[in-house]
């Protein structure tokens, strides 16, 4: 009997899932290299922060850091920037030419969020079809977006404070471009920590942006 | 004459010995690598031996040599650090060095001479009193430590460009070495001698420089980390190889502009 239903089995077991196509390959590369990136960006920058903490009850615990020392965190930090930044222009430019983020992020409306967002926290967000994201979803992403940019231009000003000194200005000036880049990285850490445990918590979401399905 | 030193006025010696102590060497250092195995998770990147100390070190000072070229791009000697007003000024502004400051260098000004180098026409000795002679330039502008922090300052001295084309220096040649009194050394690119802002300094908010703040010369640079201001300077060399630094020679950038 078994080998008998063994060939319509494979056709017939999950005909959604062999036709849509969650994540295209160019966007599961970009996530990965961009997690990467992401890994040595942030624990060289906590190391960084370590040097001159801009909160007394804060600082990073070394075992969390990466570079060991200000020199070694600070050589991670400036070469991870290339990755990070050379990935999230190729991320950004291909989200906005295929139309991905149009189609996927749009619209985002308030009555929406906070349905979706009761619903999440009840357990009752259906994940059935994850090529549609929730209103959650495309707020906390578009939104992670936005601090993605805002983290690379207040880096930028603190990192070149003269040479780029009209975007530094922009930012209110080299010490509070320092604030910025603190809480850009901190909304970042959040929207991970979430991020990260929905993955767990909803495992198809996690085989979807590996192998695409 | 302005030789006689006066005690650093205004200076929290709390303050003082916190920021010295940030930057103490750690017997560390040089494995900087080491505590990043312990996040394991580098692992996963490998195949290849990134996680092998020495390995991951020279790719990353492949990169930071890399970044030294980008950074010399960006720079342009037209482009000014900003200026600020006088109330601005950090006070007390902050002492920042490898040791506490009553390791400082305590340098006689009367016998004090500032030795120069390389490709240079005239190598003659220079003292204070020649030096205070020549026309002061001045300046109120942000000191950027690579720590993060920063301070705003009022410097007074001699353009170091006017300088060099005075005693007859190479301007084609790479670079400019500065030796400093306590073993201190630093490497700068001409076209960064040559900025209108890069200045040999003499005073600090119109007073002779402070031990704290490098009696008798500092070298003021708006446009690189602090790290790249040398003080207690006794000789400039000006020549085409790179004779690095004390920080640089240990990992820190060697561009390290703004």
């Amino acid at each position: 009997m078994s080998i008998e239903a063994a060939p319509h089995s494979t056709d017939l077991r999950q005909p959604a899932a062999v036709a849509a196509v969650i994540h295209p390959r160019w966007v599961r590369v970009t996530h990965w290299i961009n997690a990467l990136a992401m890994f040595m960006m942030i624990g060289s920058g906590w190391q960084i922060y370590d040097a001159s903490p801009l909160f007394d009850f804060l600082n990073f615990p070394p075992q969390l850091a990466l570079g060991g020392w200000l020199a070694g965190a600070l050589l991670w930090h400036f070469a991870a920037m290339w990755l990070l930044v050379v990935n999230g222009i190729v991320y950004v430019t291909l989200g906005f030419a295929t139309g991905r983020f149009h189609r996927k992020l749009l619209p985002i409306k308030p009555r929406a969020v906070v349905r979706d967002f009761l619903a999440a926290l009840r357990g009752r967000l259906s994940h059935d079809d994850l090529t549609v994201y929730n209103s959650v979803q495309r707020l906390l992403y578009a939104g992670v977006l936005l601090a993605g940019v805002v983290i690379v231009l207040s880096g930028l000003s603190i990192w070149k404070p003269v040479q780029f000194k009209y975007l530094t200005a922009l930012f209110g000036g080299y010490d509070t471009a320092r604030y910025v880049h603190f809480f850009a990285m901190a909304a970042i850490v959040a929207f991970l920590t979430i991020h990260v445990a929905l993955a767990f918590i909803v495992p198809k979401s996690l085989r979807a942006i590996i192998f695409g399905r | 004459m302005p030789q006689k030193r006066k005690a650093p006025t205004g200076i929290d010696a709390k303050l003082l010995i916190k920021d010295a102590a940030k930057l103490l060497p750690q017997p560390s250092r040089r494995l900087f690598l080491r505590g990043t195995l312990s996040v394991g998770s580098l692992a996963m990147l490998t195949g290849c031996d990134i996680v092998d100390g020495p390995t991951a070190e020279n790719a990353l000072r492949v990169i930071s040599r890399f970044n030294d070229r980008v950074q010399a791009l960006l720079f342009s000697e037209s482009t000014l650090a900003p200026e600020y007003p006088e109330s601005a000024i950090t006070r007390p502004f902050p002492f920042n060095a490898y040791y506490s400051p009553d390791e400082a260098p305590d340098i006689d000004g009367e016998s004090y001479r500032l030795e120069i180098g390389g490709l240079v026409d005239n190598k003659k000795a220079w003292t204070l009193a020649e030096l205070g002679s020549m026309p002061r330039v001045s300046q109120i502008t942000r000191l950027v430590c690579v720590e993060g922090w920063s301070a705003i300052g009022s410097w007074q001295g001699v353009r170091l460009s006017d300088f060099l084309k005075l005693i007859g220096a190479d301007l084609r040649a790479r670079y400019v070495w500065f030796q400093c009194a306590e073993g201190y050394s630093n490497t700068i690119d001409m076209p960064t001698a040559l900025h209108p802002q890069t200045q040999l300094t003499l005073q600090f908010d119109r007073h002779t420089l402070p031990i704290a703040y490098g009696f008798p010369i500092k070298i003021r640079i708006p446009t690189k980390l602090g790290f790249k201001n040398p003080k207690y300077v006794t000789a400039m060399w000006v020549q085409n190889n790179d004779a690095g630094g004390y920080w640089e020679n240990q990992g820190y950038n060697w561009f390290s502009g703004l």
